[in-house]
């Protein structure tokens, strides 16, 4: 019976760091040691360290951290350099991008100028961890899954602070940089173009969102029910399939009549995840350049009632 | 039905929570149990229900049928079937079907004799739905502030709500429970991505192991949370995410009225800093 539930690791054994295979690694850009936190060894592995640096990476986490000190002292001006009012006011604080008459053009510093270049920095930085993220994948020999995934990610970000506002012919169509003005320009967006949940690609998007909650939830539900059995050792078990694949599998058949395999539950959460960003953007990009009103739109095409 | 190759050997009786032996058997590959009965039994009148009601709408258009919840006149009564009364009925049969389909998941797992998490998650969920079409409405006094089931009423439904509270985005609630959306997703494509990639090397490769997988994730990010802890994560995330989406509506309407943006004038009147000039808000 049921009488063990795996939820928090009770007992934590701690040896010296795990330094990391190499394969193709070069290790001069590899920190050499680990340190240890029993907090998150109550959840996860306690270990934290090694990193890998080396030029691509020194460079992004350089442009991310110069996107985010120029935000920063944007609000830091906007505060008037009073620390009390930087804190009172920090969500409502906004970076925005320019005025619509600037086009495509390039404004003065104050007049969103200064928002452009902010931005460059950050898509430099995101790009450049998006190779990252397939160097490290090559150095060691792996697919370049976590890249495409997070490709898909990237698209939504270009479609909103870039390829969107090129199409739209005007900088001013990007998201502003801010807590709250973020969220006033998400409902503006909605309400501009005739509410958005009649947008298809917006639906299928907060179906694959969703979806992604359902399923991580199913899936690490599952394999924490088997972990008594080792099916936490997805990739063994993917190979060699022992007890835990077995009940995990008859589980879900059992349930609602059909289950997936230890590798294919994999991709069903690469894909429901991959699906929410992608078709987020290209929800978001044929707004204001396609479709004008996503009411009418879906009254013209019958899944809106037409009083 | 053909059973899966090893299926016949965990095929065998025993785990159920009621009714014993009586309703110990399977139907295909669905296992059947006394909650399997009831189960059944609620989703199809509650499906049945959903159908008579698009019936007295008069549409078949799947996109446009809506079952409506009563009139605020109708409070916390009863109301006739074509008023809101099928509303009730189906959202008791919905209820019902998810509680008897929680309860046929644990008699399963216990057949099998793995951990409870998965019903003990889908609570979760049902949780949430029960919060939005019954502990709401008992709170607000009208089966009125439930949400219709249809594709495109539901979502008007949350638009209506959303702008009663002005901008909806500013509950604080509700950030929450976005936040844990997004960071289930993206914790969800990680661990996909990372079991993929290991389990499909380039072309010619041998497969890759977990030290592939911590080796990868630490020099990435300095960090890998592990085989078990990635499940943990995971779960964590996703459940969070259902139970703040029911906190953040549950708040609204019952000791929240005004428009959400308001809530954070309390922070900006902090004493110290209420009168400070410039800034945003100065």
């Amino acid at each position: 019976m049921a009488e063990y539930q795996n939820i928090f690791t009770q007992v934590q054994v701690r040896g010296a760091p795990e330094l990391g295979i190499v394969e193709g690694v070069e290790l001069g850009n590899r920190s050499g040691g680990g340190t240890f936190s029993a907090f998150l060894g109550r959840l996860g592995n306690a270990q934290l360290g090694p990193i890998y640096l080396g030029a691509i990476g020194t460079i992004s986490l350089a442009c991310g951290l110069i996107w985010f000190v120029m935000v920063g002292l944007w609000f830091w001006d906007t505060a008037g350099y009073n620390p009390a009012v930087f804190v009172r006011d920090l969500f409502w604080m906004s970076l925005p991008p320019p005025a619509p008459e600037y086009g495509l053009s390039i404004p003065p510093m104050r007049e969103g100028g200064y928002f452009l270049i902010a931005s460059f920095f950050l898509l430099i930085s995101v790009l450049l961890w998006w190779v990252r993220t397939y160097l490290r994948a090559e150095a060691l020999g792996m697919g370049k899954h976590v890249s495409w995934a997070f490709a898909s990610a990237i698209w939504l970000f270009l479609v909103l602070g870039l390829i969107r506002p090129i199409f739209m012919g005007s900088w001013s169509e990007a998201v502003p940089y801010g807590i709250f003005p973020h969220l006033d320009w998400t409902n503006t967006f909605s309400l501009t173009y005739g509410n958005l949940f009649y947008n298809p690609f917006h639906a299928l998007s907060i179906v694959f969102l969703y979806g992604s909650a359902l399923l991580f939830a199913m899936h690490g539900a599952t394999i924490l029910a088997v972990s008594r059995l080792g099916g936490d050792r997805e990739l063994e078990q993917i190979v060699d399939r022992g007890t835990a694949s077995e009940r995990a599998a008859l589980f879900w058949r059992w349930t609602m009549g059909f289950n997936a395999t230890m590798e294919g539950i994999h991709r069903w959460a690469w894909w429901f995840a991959v699906l929410t960003t992608l078709t987020g953007g290209i929800g978001i990009l044929l707004t204001g350049t396609v479709v004008d009103n996503w009411f009418v739109w879906a009254q013209q095409h019958g899944y809106a009632p037409l009083d | 039905m053909a059973l899966l190759s090893f299926e016949r050997k965990y095929r065998v009786p025993g785990g159920t929570l009621v009714g014993g032996n009586l309703f110990d058997f399977w139907v295909g590959p669905f296992f059947v149990g006394f909650f399997g009965v009831t189960t059944f039994f609620f989703a199809a009148l509650g499906t049945i229900l959903i159908f008579y009601g698009a019936a007295i709408q008069g549409t078949w258009n799947p996109w446009l049928i809506s079952i409506n919840a009563p009139a605020i006149e109708y409070g916390l009564g009863l109301a006739p079937l074509r008023e809101g009364g099928l509303w009730q009925l189906i959202t008791l049969c919905a209820t019902l079907a998810f509680i008897s389909w929680a309860l046929r998941e644990v008699e399963i797992a216990r057949k099998l004799g793995i951990g409870l998490h998965v019903p003990v998650a889908f609570g979760v969920a049902i949780l949430a739905y029960v919060t939005l079409v019954i502990i709401r409405p008992i709170l607000m006094g009208a089966w009125a502030h439930g949400f219709p089931y249809g594709i495109f009423s539901h979502l008007d439904w949350v638009s209506n709500v959303g702008y009663t509270y002005g901008n909806f985005q500013y509950n604080p609630a509700h950030m929450l429970a976005v936040t844990f959306f997004f960071t289930t997703c993206l914790a969800l494509a990680l661990h996909g991505a990372l079991i993929l990639s290991a389990a499909n090397p380039a072309r010619g490769q041998l497969m890759k192991t977990p030290d592939h997988e911590d080796t990868f994730f630490r020099d990435l990010i300095g960090y890998s949370v592990g085989t078990l802890g990635i499940h943990r994560l995971g779960l964590l995330l996703a459940l969070n995410a259902g139970f703040w989406s029911a906190v953040c509506i549950v708040i609204s309407g019952t000791i929240w009225f005004e428009a959400w943006s308001e809530w954070w004038n309390g922070w900006l009147q902090l004493p110290f800093w209420a009168d400070i000039p410039g800034g945003v808000n100065g």
